[in-house]
Order: structure tokens, then sequence, then C-alpha cells
């Protein structure tokens, strides 16, 4: 029925009151949401403009300038506000790619065993489990990874060697980039697996059977065809687990190892075990330092960063979902 | 036609196959290689996701009494003193409450607005931006916003001032209120898709009885679409509830529940507390690090609680209330026993 | 009234004659139906020679205990198209899924007897390679979301040659899909544009992108199950032209619940009914003198 009829048939004054009241309801909602990422610019500014695109880079240790900021008086000097933010900014972009990567990766695999090869009962077990893992709290995967898998990584693969070489620098314990890379890609992974295999299962039966009566193996037309049709799915499933590990802070605070620290990848394998603090985990430490002017402009400096991240995110995620259209493939 | 005689069965001795699984060994290598991955990736993944659960369950169990359940943690350096964890469990149904009370009616409203109205359309599409950037946002960013909003001097009826006379910004009032925004989208998109599965025959048959747009929505549509409204309120709980980034901000990490003002319930509301999140984190060795067994029992409980939550879901979704028949045809019967509202 | 009872039955008397639609003239092009189908039929030229290339021996199929196709043997050759017709149920659709294997893909799926390729038992080759060799068209066209020349070069980059696998445009290949496209007479109406999607055709063109497709593997059989039951009367006649015009290079097997279909396009007809095979034999006996009751009663509709 053509909506543009229907539209105009059922107007009255109720109607139009009902319209006045839902559509304001909606654009409360916009301007609270606008409201929330102008303020956090407002906020964050004084930290920009005196450090400048800097603010993103190198500059001495992230921890010091944030203890300096703590401990000022009331009155900001320009020399507070100094901040380089990129020790933080490397070990947000070491956890957070390095979870994706492995996550895309093994989501792939793991949903086209669950789909295509995997026998009824493990399917029947590992579809509500998987369930279960997209909806368990951060600070439960938190939990496991600082009680069992810091421990582990701590007694078992930082040898003695290791912690002697740059003893120099830095501590290690099992609080560090490899922990919290294994634990975020946990926690991304359960949610990428089902978003995937619902796309697998939901590729039209008449392509697969029609690319297996060309004489293509299962595995080939798997590759060809459903993943191929399950691409904006897949976009979609990493746009929204990318947001997610951005934005994880409670966990990443457990595990990650709490410094500002900026792992050095010219020391190899080692670099992997060495501390590292997220954007946001940083910001959640930083919690009760708020009533300092100071700190409070550079923390909401960091909460715009990663705000502004998360909205270009969903914009990439919607771009690339447009160029599928082009073949036809619905998300 | 008459019936004949049919051969009822291949002569006896006749081989009879039985269709094989394809075998894999004529595939060429990558392909085989690529197989054998998938493999190894599933079963492992079965494994660490057994593991996960099989662990959490048994220190759970093994660490949960009865006892915990019913007293107030009392801060204290002896574990078997450090009393239960009754006052977080009471934070988070209070902040669950309260943000779903908040969110499910306005995400409701919204959604009908989205997908019954939609003028102008700009607006729409910038209301679904909205949506989605609430969506993708950070939690700790959303907890600065509030923080913000309720350290404001109006508002400081909704938590408490301290003795310089700025407000303290923190209470459940201020955490629920953020954590609606946390559960807003879910509800926002599991009633729109409820909406847009409803066909236009329902809304049609509505219309031509003389039915108002509104009364429509309020009385055929919303009633047909309650599973998935329910759906949403309860993934929308089911992230409240796990959620800690706000709690550390806006609750603080005490470990009773602090009310302010002797009023019963809005001095509660007024006050911090910790919810079983906070707990955990504050029991575990990034937080006081005390007690990594009531961490692990009040992980338990919180386990316990999406579980339910999940099951809950699961039972909406697939269960006879989603098919088609149940839903349409309740509504449709209901039609014409409205009064007439139209004006 | 008795409530119970039926409303009577009303005959409405008509009192003027019913309506005949006027004859047009000849020279439209549109003769009438029946003329124009045996006109098809005699006009085609005889097959060069026909070989054969299957062989179904008293074969038995069974999707769990329940035997759907019972004790048929046929032969299938090349320059000439099989036809099977036969009503719902009779079997003939998963007869012809046999004839590449593809009844494999439900579980459950249980087989007596042998069908050779060529004098090989197809259940001893390799399933993918026979499937390379006996290809198939389905009912509804299924073309896959790429650009049209991806859908005909889909199985080509799958055969091994004897350099390794071809790689994705080499002038092999796309001299191999043009060659398709210009044997399922889809070539020129493409205008050569290969990179559109291959969704926006319609639907009789989709239907021979999935013919050309399943033709740029060379094979030595076709299969289609029902291919124009989804299509319009214009497109079904340039498919049927093309079934016609294909079988001198390929062996063609063409199910089909239509028997006008049937009699246009066919050569051999088997008859199947409730999964056996009640006659085989060329179209001029089995419409013009079926020798078996059962046949000269499907051909004459009393049942279907």
């Amino acid at each position: 029925m053509d909506r543009a009829l229907t539209r105009r048939w059922a107007t009255g004054k109720t109607d139009q009151r009902a319209e006045r009241t839902l559509g304001a309801l909606a654009v409360a909602v916009l301007v609270l949401i606008g409201a929330m990422l102008v303020t956090v610019v407002i906020k964050a500014w004084p930290s920009f403009s005196h450090n400048g695109l800097s603010w993103f880079g190198p500059g001495g240790d992230v921890d010091t300038q944030i203890r300096a900021m703590a401990e000022s008086k009331a009155l900001p000097g320009r020399s507070l506000y100094y901040f380089r933010a990129w020790p933080l900014i490397w070990g947000t972009l070491l956890t957070t790619v390095g979870a994706v990567l492995i996550a895309l990766v093994v989501s792939m695999l793991a949903a086209i065993f669950l789909t295509e090869f995997a026998p009824p009962a493990i399917r029947r077990v590992l579809d509500p489990v998987i369930r279960l893992l997209a909806g368990v709290p951060s600070v439960i995967y938190g939990l496991i990874g600082i009680l069992v898998l810091a421990r582990y990584i701590d007694n078992h693969w930082i040898s003695n060697a290791r912690r002697a070489s740059v003893n120099y620098v830095v501590q290690l314990n099992g609080n560090d980039v490899m922990t919290a890379t294994l634990i975020l890609t946990l926690m991304i992974l359960p949610i990428m697996v089902a978003i995937t295999a619902s796309a697998l299962a939901s590729v039209p039966g008449a392509w697969r059977e029609g690319s297996l009566a060309l004489g293509v193996n299962r595995w080939r037309t798997i590759w060809r065809v459903s993943l191929r049709t399950a691409r904006p799915a897949i976009v979609a499933a990493t746009v929204l687990a990318t947001a997610r590990a951005l934005g994880e802070a409670v966990m990443l605070a457990m595990v990650s190892g709490g410094r500002g620290f900026a792992p050095n990848l010219l020391d190899g394998v080692t670099a992997l075990f060495e501390p590292v603090r997220p954007l946001a985990a940083t910001i959640l430490q930083n919690k009760e330092g708020l009533t300092i002017p100071v700190l409070a402009h550079t923390v909401y400096a960091i909460a715009a960063v990663l705000l502004v991240s998360a909205a270009m995110l969903s914009f990439a995620g919607w771009f690339a979902k447009q160029r599928f259209h082009r073949y036809g493939l619905r998300a | 036609m008459a019936a004949t005689e049919l051969a009822p069965a291949p002569p006896s001795g006749s081989v009879i196959a039985r269709a094989p699984r394809e075998r894999t060994g004529s595939w060429p290598l990558i392909d085989r290689i690529a197989y054998f991955l998938c493999w190894t990736v599933g079963i492992g993944l079965c494994l660490i996701a057994l593991a996960i659960v099989l662990f959490m369950a048994v220190k759970g169990i093994s660490y949960l009494r009865p006892s915990l359940l019913v007293n107030s943690p009392a801060p204290s350096v002896v574990q078997s003193q450090s009393g239960g964890f009754l006052d977080p469990i009471e934070g988070t149904l209070l902040v669950a409450a309260i943000g779903t009370v908040i969110a499910a009616p306005l995400g409701v409203a919204i959604a009908a607005w989205l997908a019954e109205y939609r003028r102008p359309s700009w607006l729409a599409r910038a209301v679904e931006s909205a949506i989605e950037v609430m969506a993708g946002a950070p939690s700790v960013v959303l907890a600065l916003f509030g923080l913000l909003i309720f350290a404001q001097d109006f508002l400081g009826f909704l938590s408490q001032r301290a003795a310089t006379g700025a407000v303290y910004g923190r209470s459940f009032f201020a955490a629920g209120a953020v954590m609606s925004i946390l559960a807003l989208p879910l509800i926002v998109s599991a009633t729109r898709e409820g909406f847009a599965q409803l066909p236009d025959r329902l809304r049609e048959a509505s219309y031509a009885l003389g039915r108002t747009r509104a009364t429509t929505i309020r009385r055929v549509l919303l009633p047909a679409i309650r599973p998935d409204i329910a759906t949403g309120t309860a993934l929308g709980m089911g992230r409240i509830v796990g959620d800690t980034a706000i709690i550390t901000i806006l609750l603080g990490a005490g470990l009773t529940m602090q009310p302010v003002g002797h009023t019963p319930v809005i001095g509660l509301l007024r006050g911090t507390g910790p919810t079983l999140t906070s707990y955990v984190y504050e029991n575990s060795p990034a937080g006081e690090g005390l007690a990594p067994q009531k961490a692990y029992a009040a992980a338990f409980v919180l386990l316990l609680i999406v579980l339910a939550l999940n099951a809950f879901v699961t039972w909406l979704t697939n269960g006879g209330a989603r098919s088609e028949g149940g839903g349409l045809s309740r509504a449709l019967r209901l039609i014409p026993f409205m009064p007439n509202l139209s004006r | 009234m008795d409530p119970m009872m039926p409303p009577p039955v009303r005959r409405i008397a008509i009192d003027r004659e019913p309506y005949v639609a006027p004859a047009r003239p000849a020279g439209n092009g549109h003769a009438p139906a029946a003329t124009a189908a045996t006109a098809l039929r005699t006009a085609r030229p005889v097959a060069a020679q026909v070989r054969e290339r299957m062989r179904i021996e008293s074969v038995w199929l069974a999707y769990g205990e329940n035997w759907v196709v019972r004790d048929v043997s046929l032969p299938v050759r090349q320059g000439e198209v099989l036809a099977m017709i036969g009503a719902s149920g009779s079997g003939k659709t998963t007869l012809l899924r046999s004839l590449n294997r593809l009844t494999e893909i439900t579980a459950g799926a249980a087989r007596v007897g042998h069908i050779t390729l060529d004098g090989n038992d197809i259940h001893e080759l390799e399933v993918n390679e026979l499937r390379r060799h006996v290809t198939m068209v389905f009912q509804q066209p299924n073309p896959f979301p790429m650009s049209i020349f991806d859908n005909v070069a889909y199985a080509l980059a799958e055969r091994p040659t004897r350099g390794g696998r071809r790689r994705r445009r080499s002038p092999e290949i796309e001299r191999a899909v043009v060659d398709a496209l210009q044997r399922a007479g889809l070539y020129g109406e493409l205008a050569g544009d290969l990179e559109r999607s291959a969704l926006r055709l319609s639907g009789g063109q989709q239907q021979r992108l999935c013919i050309a497709r399943a033709l740029a593997a060379d094979p030595q059989v076709l299969l289609l199950d029902e291919p124009c039951s989804a299509l319009d009367p214009i497109s079904t006649a340039t498919i049927e032209e093309l079934i016609v015009s294909l079988r001198d290079s390929v062996a063609i097997v063409i199910v089909t619940h239509n028997l006008q279909q049937a009699f246009r396009v066919a050569d051999h007809v088997a008859f199947m009914h409730l999964g056996e095979l009640v006659e085989y034999g060329t179209s001029e006996q089995i419409f013009d003198r079926p020798a078996m009751q059962r046949t000269r009663d499907y051909i004459s509709g009393a049942f279907g």
C-alpha cells in the first residue's frame, strides 16, 4: 500500500499531537547526543590548543606528565598542559588492531566451521555457549585475565633473562600487551562469530547448490560464494567489534599493565610483554582527578579522541556497506 | 486410475550405496589446509569456550555460600569476616531498574516515531545517526558526560553536596540515567525490527476502520510487537548489568550502600553504593584485591543474571509468541473492539 | 431452510453467443501454437551424429527408506535431447540430480545400480571432476552476486590446466567466457558490458547466463531441471531454441512438467510415474502412438 496515502488518511488532531510528542522525544535524544559531542569537544579544547598536533606525538613519559598535572594547584600554567599522548595511542593501536586482526581470521574460520563442517551435536552445544559468551560482562573477562592468564604468562613465558633485558626501563609482570590483546580477542570473538555465522547460514541455498553443481568443492564454494555474500555482515561485525575494543576501559585497566609505556618493537618479542595503558583505561585510572581543571581538560581530550574514532568507525562501516550494494549484497 | 503393483524394493543381494561425505582427499592442497584450519579453530574455540564457562562455574560454586547473598559487605582484612554481597546485588538491580525504566518507554516512543512517522526525513536520518553514535560510544565517555551534567548546580537534588557547595554528581540517579543511554539503542533497534516485520495489511485494516495512526500504534501495533520490545529491554538490561566503567565513575568504589538524607527510597537513589561489577573489580587484584574468592563468587552471580536474561531472550525469539499467527491474529481481532477515538 | 444444508446450485443462463477473439492475420508472425510447434520440430535438421554419453542401468534411488526411483534404465546421447516427463513425485528430478551426484548433498540418500559416463562409473570418479563434465541448470535462475564475467568464469578458474590454475583475467578465460556467452545466445544482448552485476539481468537473461555458466566448463552432458518454469513465454521460446541448437555439441537431458515443451524440444522422451519408467521412445512414438495406457492417460490430461 502506498505509504504516502496512508499518511494522509490517518491524520487528525490527536494524531498531530501524538506525532509532535514522539517527534519531540526523538529530537530530545538528538539534542542530547549533540550536546554530548559539543561539550566533550569544548572541554577538551584547552588541552588541544595548548599542545597542537603534537598532542598525538611522543615526548616524554605520560605518567609523569599526568602526575604533574595532578599536583598542580588551581591556577593552570601554560606548561602544565604539556601532554604527549603517543604512548597511550600506541598502546591502544597495538591492543585494538591486534585483537581485531586475530579475531577477524579466527571468527571467519570458526563461523565456517560452525555452519558447514561441524557435526550437529557440536553445533547444538556451541551455539548457546557463544551467545552466552557474547553477553559476559567485561569485568569477568578482566578477572580471568588478571587471575589466570596474567599469572600464567608471568610464570611461563617471561623468563628471567627477558626481565633483565628491560629491567632498566620497566618491570615486567604478567600484565602486558600480550595478555591485553588475548583477552580483548576473546571478548570480541563471540559477537563476531555469531554475526558471521548467521550471515553464512542465510546465504541462499540456490547459490550453494549451483556452485556445487558446477564442480566446485565445498571449501571453494564457501570461500567464493558464501563468504563473499556475507561480506557486508563481516564488515558490520568488524566495525562493531572494533568499537567495543576501542571503548573497553575496565578490562584493559585490569590486565594491560597500567603504565603509560610505549612498547618498543625493536625489543623484539619482549615488546609483547611490556605493559601498556590504552586510552580508555587511562580515563578510568584518572577519574579521581577530574576536579583539577588541567587534568580534567586532558582527560576530556582523550575522551574526545575516543568519541571521534568511534564516529569515524561507524561512518567507515556505513561506507563499506554501500560498496557492497553494487552486487546486490545486503547486510 | 487403478493402483498398479509397484515393485517393492530392489532385488535382494544388490548393493545399496549410501551417500558418502565428500572426501577431501582429492582437494587441492591449499583447500585441505583451509579445511584443517577450520576444524582446528572450531574445536579450539569449543574447548576454550567450555573451559571459560566451566572455570567460572567451578570457581563460583566453590566460593558461593548462601550467606553471601544476604549479608552486606563489611570491610575487613580477614576473608571470613568481610561479609557478603547483598549490597552489590541491590545496587545492580537498582541501576538496571532505573536504566530500563527510563530507556524502555523512550526507546519504544522513538522507535515508533522512526518506524511510523519519519517526518521530516532529514530529521529521521539525523536521529538514526544519533542512535548509532550512542551505540558505538565508549561507556567511559558517556560516564564523563554524565558526570558533567549531574555535577551541575541545578541537579544537586539528584545527588549530594559537598561541604564546599559543589555538587558531588555521583549517585544511583546519575548512574541509572547514563545507563539508559547504554540500553536505548538496543531497545530502539529491536522495536524497529518488530515494527518492520509487521505486515502493512495490519495498519491498513486499522486505518480503514477510521482509527488514527496514534491509536493504531498504541492499540494494534505495540501489543503485536511486545516480544520484540521485551527482547530489546532484556538485551539492554544485559548491557547495563555488565557495565563497570559507568559505575566506577558515577558511583565510586564503596562497598556498602550510602544513602543520602533520610527519605527511604529517594535517599537510596541519591546515594552511592556498589554493584556486582564494581564489587568484582574492587575485590580483584586491580582494586583492593583483598578477596579474590568473593570476586569469583560475585562474578558467578553476575553470570547467572546474564544467563537468565539470555535465556529469556532466546525463549522470546524462538517461542510461539514470535510466530506470525500469534501476534497478528491477536492484533487483528482487537481492531473492531476499540472505542471510536478518531476526531 | 436448514442452515446446515449447502445452498442450492444455481446455473447462470446466457442468452447470447460466447465471445471468440478474432484470429490474427498470419503475416504478424504469430501462427497458432500447434502449427508453430510442429514447424519448429519439422524445421529442425536431423542431428549430424548421435553418440551415447551416459547410461543409466537399473537404478534405484531412495531418500531414507523411501524408494523414489525404481529400476530405471535409460541412455543419454549427444546429438539429441532427452526429455523426462511425468507428474509431480514421479522421481524425474531425483533421477536427473543423480546424474551429477547432486543427490549426495542430502543426507540419507541411497542408490542401487550403475550410472556410467563414457563407460566410466560416475561413482568411481571424483565428484567435482564429474560435475565439470555433467553440469546442471536449475529451475530458478541462480546467478551469483558477481559480475556477468565472473559468473561465467566461475568454474573455469577451478579447472586444473597443465600450467597450474589459470589466472583470472588471462586471455584463455576471456575467450572461453565470450565463447560460452555466444553459445548461449546472450553475448549480443550484453553490448559488451560484462562487468555489470548479474542480478540486474532479466529473468530470461539470467537463465541464459546460468546456461552459459554451465557451458563454460565445456561439459559433455547438460542437465536442465525445468529451466523455463519461472520464465515468461518469450524467454521460454528463446531458451527452447537455444536448447535445440546445443544438442549437437552436448548431450541434453531436460526435465519438464510442461508437455508442450517436451513436444517442441525433445527427440526422445521418457515418461515416469511414481518412480518407474513407464515408457521410453522417440517423441513421435510417445506423443502420437503411446504404447502404455498410463502414458495415454497422462498425455491426454487424465491426470497430472
